[in-house]
């Protein structure tokens, strides 16, 4: 039972990483006033990158060209929602279309309709020297491929400079009152465009993290809504970096549950494990109470002067 | 002949989930999920469909739809309630619901309603007398073609001439507005165009099955509530506009249908068109906005 718990908690931390990822991109995106639900297409456009890039170079290379990918999708929604000031709504939810059709397209032309067989090398869990020795946690937290602890890092990175920095500063400054920011001087439509282009980074490295860290393969749709959970953990967090990842851990866990619970052999739907994840958000949502703290600005198509 | 037969029948879903797209989109409500509604009112269509007696024939059919449209309206109810109690984005909220429409009709084809000898993933077949009649006979051309366009016209009227529609407008276009100076129950208004649409999308999901599929699959829409998006905003939001363009997109969908069985191109290739649709409308109409903004 200690090995099965052991083993449910490493899971959690695999799952909640291209969450967690996701969501700290989406959480400086949504600062800077723009919600990018396109976020769902720069995770499996980033999935099919990392697939495309491995073949190339190895892992490293399908990282860097599902950032790529994940950017690209990110470039398009912010041509609409920010230089074109379109509904974010409307332009995410297409750009969400446009990638799924699109990869699903390509993959079969790139790798046959079938697609079966293909196999990209994956990245292998590191065990860290000492950290790793931790009861209970070390080896959740410490034994996990370099991507997680990539992501360590960049949570405090992200954090220092949201609330640290000038630029952090610029960047919410916009997301609260663009009249204001503007007034300072804050170029506020290229704040936001570059706030985007993060966000679908992230969304990129979290899709080629599906396939490089955890499934090896590209399946049309393995995204799988992942996109739009990381929003509602962004939520959960508070529009913080360290809250969304503490929010990415109880999605993680809620994923890890259908894991955990084929290994028990219960009779329990295996259904109710895969839609448990969609029913948590709604619940997360709810529970939060809607948007009190979520910047004043979010979703505005115009700054109220111009 | 049988293009256009296979355009029509392929149209109709798609013209009344974009139908239930456009009352809500007008209402200012982001329902996402008319898919997760089609599913539901699909799901509920079949189960009495299923169990109803043979002999009444109306009777049956007419159950399995309003069955559908209750369970459409359900399924939008609680994104609906979710949105006016908590104030949780419902562009979240529906696209969670339609996965768990989605693995709920799984569950069910699988488990509690699967064909009784449990191979295939499916429900048995609906009784005969929840059949909706053919409109042209030889074809698989039936009445909810018909059914969808009538639907389209009421709610083109309602939309355009009645104060219901003109409150789902005003409450659209500018909320504040219409609270402040036009009395008008805000909360209320668009809690009933979000119910209204999903009993509308629940009510394609319904006729899918008592038209064309005579039983529950796993993936009874293969994304019907996406496409409807795209079949909505090229209508202008416009009920009777949403005719026009679902045919287009049934064209669409046949024509991407055929080109992957003759010449290999993939359907996901609709989606993809769909999705430029989509940009296309809001580029033209946002340069149009900015330029009148900018000349003023």
């Amino acid at each position: 039972m200690i090995d099965g718990t052991s083993a449910f908690l490493e899971g959690v931390v695999r799952t909640a990483t291209p969450l967690a990822l996701a969501a700290l991109g989406e959480t400086v995106t949504e600062r800077s006033g723009i919600i990018n639900i396109g976020l769902e297409g720069s995770i499996i456009a980033g999935a099919l990158g990392a697939v495309i890039g491995a073949g190339y170079g190895g892992v490293w290379a399908g990282f860097a060209f599902a950032a790529v990918c994940g950017c690209a999708v990110a470039a398009i929604f912010a041509l609409f929602a920010v230089t074109l000031r379109a509904d974010q709504i409307i332009s995410g939810t297409a750009v969400t279309l446009l990638a799924l059709g699109g990869t699903g397209t390509l993959y079969r032309i790139l790798y046959g309709s079938a697609g079966a067989g293909l196999n990209t090398p994956t990245l292998d869990p590191m065990s860290l020297p000492l950290l790793s020795q931790i009861p209970v946690i070390g080896r959740s937290l410490f034994v996990q491929s370099a991507i997680t602890y990539m992501l360590y890092l960049l949570i405090p990175a992200v954090g220092w400079w949201m609330y640290r920095t000038h630029a952090g500063l610029g960047l919410r400054a916009i997301g609260e009152n663009p009249a204001a920011a503007i007034a300072a001087g804050i170029r506020a439509r290229r704040v936001q465009f570059l706030a985007v282009l993060f966000g679908g980074l992230l969304g990129g490295i979290s899709g080629g993290t599906l396939v490089l860290a955890q499934a090896g393969t590209f399946v049309e749709g393995m995204s799988a809504g992942r996109g739009f959970i990381a929003i509602a953990i962004v939520v959960l967090g508070r529009w913080n970096p360290l809250g969304a990842a503490l929010a990415a851990l109880v999605f993680g866990a809620a994923s890890a549950l259908q894991f955990f619970f084929q290994a028990t052999e219960s009779n329990l739907p295996y259904q109710l494990f895969l839609a448990f994840p969609y029913v948590l958000t709604l619940v997360a949502l709810a529970a939060t109470r809607g948007r009190a703290s979520s910047p004043a600005a979010l979703g505005r198509q115009d700054f109220g002067q111009s | 002949m049988a293009f256009v037969v296979d355009m029509l029948v392929h149209a109709t879903p798609l013209m009344i989930t974009g139908l239930a797209v456009a009352i809500a989109f007008r209402a200012g409500v982001w329902n996402i999920g008319a898919d997760g509604q089609f599913i539901a009112g699909a799901t509920a269509a079949a189960w009495v469909g299923v169990s109803a007696p043979v002999e009444i024939r109306w009777l049956a059919l007419i159950a399995a739809l309003v069955a559908g449209v209750i369970a459409g309206a359900i399924w939008a109810a609680g994104a609906a309630w979710l949105r006016s109690r908590f104030g949780v984005l419902e562009v979240i909220s529906t696209i969670m619901l339609n996965f768990i429409a989605t693995y709920g009709a799984s569950f069910l084809v699988r488990g509690p309603l699967q064909e009784p000898t449990h191979v295939y993933p499916q429900t048995s077949g609906i009784v005969s007398g929840a059949h909706m009649p053919v409109l042209v006979s030889g074809t698989r051309l039936h009445w909810g073609f018909v059914i969808g366009t009538v639907l389209a016209a009421m709610a083109w009227w309602v939309m355009k001439y009645s104060a219901t529609g003109f409150k789902v407008r005003a409450s659209g276009v500018n909320p504040f507005a219409a609270r402040s100076a036009g009395l008008i129950d805000v909360s209320r208004v668009t809690t009933i165009a979000f119910v209204v649409s999903g009993a509308v999308a629940g009510m394609a999901g319904a006729i899918e099955v008592t038209g064309v599929t005579f039983a529950l699959y796993e993936n009874i829409s293969p994304g019907y509530g996406y496409t409807a998006i795209a079949v909505a905003l090229l209508a202008g939001l416009n009920p009777l506009g949403v005719i026009g363009t679902g045919i287009l997109f049934g064209a669409l969908e046949t024509a991407a249908g055929t080109m992957q069985r003759n010449i290999g191109i993939p359907s996901t290739t609709a989606s993809v068109i769909e999705a430029v649709v989509i940009l296309a409308v809001i580029a033209i109409a946002q340069l149009r906005a900015n330029r009148v903004t900018r000349t003023v």
